[in-house]
């Protein structure tokens, strides 16, 4: 196995190697930040367990493999439309495709959207809008704190921009598809973009797919800045098979009486890392931070949070809830941080786990940094095994083991889905989490997908 | 209906009864009463098939059939319904979704197709009269955040909604105001027929006067000490447990 030294140089030589592709396409600004990122890379590397925000996830095997990058788009072979088609029923959305971290060259036109809405690659983003991309790009990740993420900003070159104007709302929501498909195992960067301007309204419903079998790793942050008064949903499904790692970072800015809420769905996958960062920069926001993880054979995720109570007045309500079976592992950190003139902050917290096995194993960790003087904060973390007298209870009224089993566990993880705000994706999300726990593999797509698991 | 012999069953190695035997017909109401910790519960939970208890020896037969091996979901279905002393609150798991799996398990026991969706939503209003329970109560999770007289009213629902041919009601009476108890029993009383059974464990005489029972067993140390009709229930109500401790010398 290589050590962690060689997986770092290798980055090196691709970064000044491509340097050149890299920069190619890509604006001033988008090259300036990655100039910087990857001096931050060098410095941080890949983060190893010795990091202790990274204690219980190995990047190590992830990264030691020799991927294919791709650092310019590649045509895709397929009409990507007609392999790809989402099959929630009643959910009509704006839908986009990504293609291995790139925006799709043959997107279809979005007809519907509000005038003064924009949807498209950050690489064209970054040449078209730049007074826009530029106010925004690499104003909100944190490169300087995480390898992956300076890894992701000193590679990346595209990914998907979304802005939406002041006062405008998006009725459908928009749904982002990142398709991996590739006929090499392959390493995707995707960089994301999001701005809602003020008093703006726009639901985000992303998913994660693999269409080969091949071995991925998908690097992907994403930055959203959520002006005063605007309403933002991020709802992120992850689906994708045994052989794919997903290490996902998501930053978030909020201004004043900005209302956001995201939940992160993990159903299937490798390994999946979610770092999730929120800062409360604006008095009197709200943010609901949700998420939920299904896991069974030798799956690992981990959910590292941090909401940052940085302005008075503001609330945040955070819940992960997972089932885990088999010899499968997962993490959740839960970090909020309340400012010394933070005051009258409510932080509300709490991350509830099902072990099914006695193999399955939860490190969970909250942590509460209070400096202000005057907030209401909780926290509370549980792990458990199903609720024996409930079983019995269901049983006692002639349902089967198997069934009750599947009530109680359906019950558990429901909690979750519920806060979706989007009804007909809310009932796809009940049958996909339902079909999960009855052991089967949730499929959502009509695509013919081949994936050994 | 139900034959009960020479029932031994120990929870942890400690025998908690001690040879019970009980016959019970169709049609007939059996009150089985006795002070704390003489094993009432443990009976019932031992009809129903809570795993807890390991029955040592002895044998319960319901309508022919040998009940000890079968699972708790199988004696449902069979039509054994117990009504739990504690109902469990279930977060989640919505009232109408639990019955609806329950009812269509006892359909396809009995070899019938499911309910339509009209039909069970008729069947829900006509026994949540019965027993008057609010609406409200059954769109939420089972049991979930009801008051004590509220889950008793749950569990007699949910006997209306199964039909069982024997009710094990478990201390249902306990923590009842009067007018809870009156239509708990109220309710327990329409479902009776000639052909169902009820055996009605209480601690207290009160709900005796609701639901006249045809036998009174006395449930003292892990055996029945005495069989008699509904006045030993006033009996008891009268001079209190001691002298049955007294007669069987403890």
């Amino acid at each position: 196995m290589a050590n962690i030294d060689t997986i770092n140089k290798d980055f090196a030589d691709l970064f000044e190697q491509g340097k050149e592709l890299l920069s190619n396409g890509s604006s001033d600004c988008m090259n300036k930040t990655r100039e910087k990122a990857f001096v931050q890379f060098q410095e941080l590397g890949v983060p190893t367990r010795v990091n202790e925000n990274y204690k219980y996830t190995n990047l190590i095997p992830a990264f030691d493999h020799p991927y294919n990058v791709n650092l310019r788009y590649m045509e895709v072979d397929v009409d990507l439309n007609d392999i790809f088609q989402c099959d929630v029923p009643e959910l009509d959305t704006n839908m986009v495709l990504l293609t291995n971290g790139w925006y799709y060259g043959n997107n279809k036109v979005l007809t519907e959207l509000p005038e003064g809405v924009i949807v498209c690659g950050v690489q064209e983003a970054s040449q078209k809008y730049p007074d826009i991309f530029n106010a925004h790009y690499g104003k909100y990740a944190k490169p300087e704190e995480d390898g992956i993420v300076a890894l992701n900003t000193a590679l990346a070159k595209d990914g998907l921009f979304i802005y939406v104007p002041k006062g405008v709302v998006i009725d459908k929501p928009i749904q982002v598809v990142n398709l991996l498909r590739s006929d090499r195992d392959l390493m995707a960067t995707q960089r994301n973009l999001f701005v809602i301007e003020e008093n703006a309204q726009a639901k985000i419903i992303v998913c994660d797919h693999t269409l080969t079998h091949h071995k991925y790793l998908s690097n992907s942050v994403t930055e959203v800045n959520v002006a005063p008064n605007a309403v933002f949903d991020l709802y992120t499904l992850q689906n994708q098979h045994l052989n794919s790692v997903i290490l996902n970072s998501i930053f978030i800015r909020q201004d004043k009486r900005s209302n956001v809420l995201t939940n992160t769905i993990s159903l299937y996958g490798g390994t999946i890392r979610n770092n999730h960062h929120v800062l409360l920069d604006g008095e009197h926001c709200e943010n609901n931070t949700y998420g939920m993880y299904l896991l069974d054979n030798k799956q690992h995720v981990d959910n590292f949070t941090s909401i940052d109570h940085a302005k008075p007045n503001c609330l945040s309500n955070e819940h992960f809830k997972g089932v885990m079976d088999g010899e499968a592992t997962a993490a959740f950190a839960g970090r909020i941080f309340v400012r010394r003139d933070a005051q009258k902050t409510e932080a509300y917290q709490s991350n509830n786990n099902l072990l099914l096995s006695d193999d399955a194993q939860i490190n969970t960790k909250p942590q509460l940094i209070i400096d202000a003087d005057d907030v209401k904060c909780s926290h509370g973390a549980t792990v458990g095994q199903m609720d024996e007298d409930a079983l019995f209870y269901l049983r006692a009224r002639g349902i089967d083991e198997k069934e009750a089993r599947q009530m109680l566990m359906f019950a558990f993880a429901h909690e979750i889905i519920e806060k979706i705000r989007v009804e007909p994706l809310k009932d796809r999300i009940d049958a996909l989490v339902d079909t999960r726990l009855r052991g089967e593999i949730s499929k959502c797509n009509t695509c013919a997908l081949a994936c050994k698991n | 209906m139900l034959s009960i012999k020479n029932l031994h069953v120990s929870i942890d190695g400690k025998e908690i009864l001690k040879g019970i035997n009980l016959e019970i017909k169709p049609g007939e109401v059996h009150a089985i009463m006795g002070p704390n910790g003489a094993g009432k519960s443990t009976l019932a939970s031992v009809l129903a098939g809570r795993d807890l208890y390991e029955v040592t020896e002895g044998e319960i037969t319901f309508q022919g059939k040998n009940i000890l091996d079968m699972a708790p979901e199988d004696r449902a279905k069979e039509g054994i319904f117990l009504g739990f002393q504690y109902p469990i609150e279930i977060p989640g798991v919505s009232t109408v979704n639990f019955m609806k799996t329950a009812v269509n398990e006892h359909r396809k026991h009995k070899g019938l197709d499911p309910l339509t969706a009209s039909d069970f939503l008729k069947l829900m209003r006509d026994k949540k009269a019965l027993v008057e329970i609010d609406s409200k109560l059954t769109n939420r999770s089972v049991n979930e955040g009801f008051s004590g007289g509220e889950k008793k009213k749950n569990e007699i629902f949910q006997m209306a909604m199964l039909e069982p041919k024997l009710a094990v009601l478990d201390e249902t009476d306990s923590g009842l105001d009067i007018d809870a108890l009156r239509i708990v029993a109220n309710g327990v009383n329409k479902l009776k027929t000639a052909d169902n059974s009820t055996i009605v464990i209480t601690h207290y005489q009160r709900l005796l006067d609701y639901i006249i029972p045809d036998v009174v067993h006395v449930l003292f140390d892990g055996r029945i000490v005495k069989t008699a009709g509904k006045e030993l229930a006033l009996e008891l109500e009268e001079k209190g447990y001691d002298w049955i401790k007294e007669e069987n010398g403890k």
